[in-house]
């Protein structure tokens, strides 16, 4: 085994893990903790994947954006009622159950698909310079959602202050 | 050199984690936590197979993916907020006004 693919499934066993803790906490800020190491890796993962910028957008606008959000929202809403309650609602096994299906059709078409989805992958120049041919992509064929994302995000910056303005 | 499924299968295995969390738990912010883990999952497969065919879109439609779920993740915290000050719980199943 190469140091690369060690690192994946490294990186894989860790995010996948700390992602089963987010969800059996019963304490919220851990949760949101062990989201932070999942996302960390999976910054990592695309950073093994050689997509640089995205790593570095991973962690700057999920690590340093959206979970400071959560944790102040965390610390804003008062949670002491909430971790002595049950942590799961009543339809959990049917939905545990929904869920396990899911992860069946997943794992049927991934194991179908796996000879197709072995071809090596492109060379690794094909995506290098990264953030140049992202900034092209971006700014050339891709221009118009880009300014609808921009738009996207000033109504969802009115949209959460509204909400949460004190009346 | 990991084959491109090996991928697909964590991305698999993280998106349902995150749908048993939705599923499953009772506090909002959880279960917001769980929709970033989900869409987290499906940005690993973007980025996978722009490894894969070599191609740059798939970062595009990452990047896209992150600032729908930054917009997201403001709006739905907000509403929470909204919704502890009259309410005062942040328990999914206590928002059934609509419930028939």
């Amino acid at each position: 085994m190469t140091f690369y693919e060690v690192t994946f499934y490294v990186l894989a066993v860790v995010a996948l893990l700390s992602a089963i803790l987010v969800i059996t906490c019963r304490n919220p800020v851990h949760s949101a903790i062990f989201l932070v190491l999942t996302l960390l890796s999976v910054a990592l993962i695309f950073l093994q994947l050689q997509a640089e910028f995205m790593a570095a957008v991973q962690i700057i606008v999920y690590i340093g954006g959206i979970m400071v959000l959560f944790l102040f929202v965390i610390m804003l809403v008062n949670l002491d009622v909430a971790v002595r309650q049950a942590p799961y609602n009543r339809q959990r096994w049917i939905a545990g159950f929904a869920a396990l299906v899911l992860l069946a059709e997943f794992t049927l078409f991934i194991y179908q698909g796996r000879d197709w989805a072995k071809l090596p992958p492109a060379a690794a120049e094909a995506v290098q310079p990264n953030t140049e041919l992202i900034g092209r992509a971006l700014f050339q064929n891709y221009i118009l959602p880009f300014e609808v994302a921009s738009l996207l995000l000033l109504v969802a910056m009115v949209g959460a202050v509204l909400m949460a303005k004190q009346r | 050199m990991v084959p491109t499924w090996h991928y697909l299968a964590l991305a698999a295995a993280l998106f349902t984690v995150g749908v048993i969390g939705v599923l499953t738990r009772r506090n909002i912010i959880i279960i917001f936590m769980s929709l970033e883990l989900i869409l987290n999952a499906v940005n690993i497969n973007l980025i996978a197979f722009a490894r894969h065919w070599g191609s740059v879109d798939g970062h595009i439609f990452a990047i896209f993916i992150i600032t729908v779920a930054a917009a997201e993740a403001a709006v739905g915290l907000g509403i929470l907020i909204a919704f502890f000050r009259n309410r005062d719980t942040v328990n999914a199943d206590e928002i059934d006004l609509l419930k028939w």
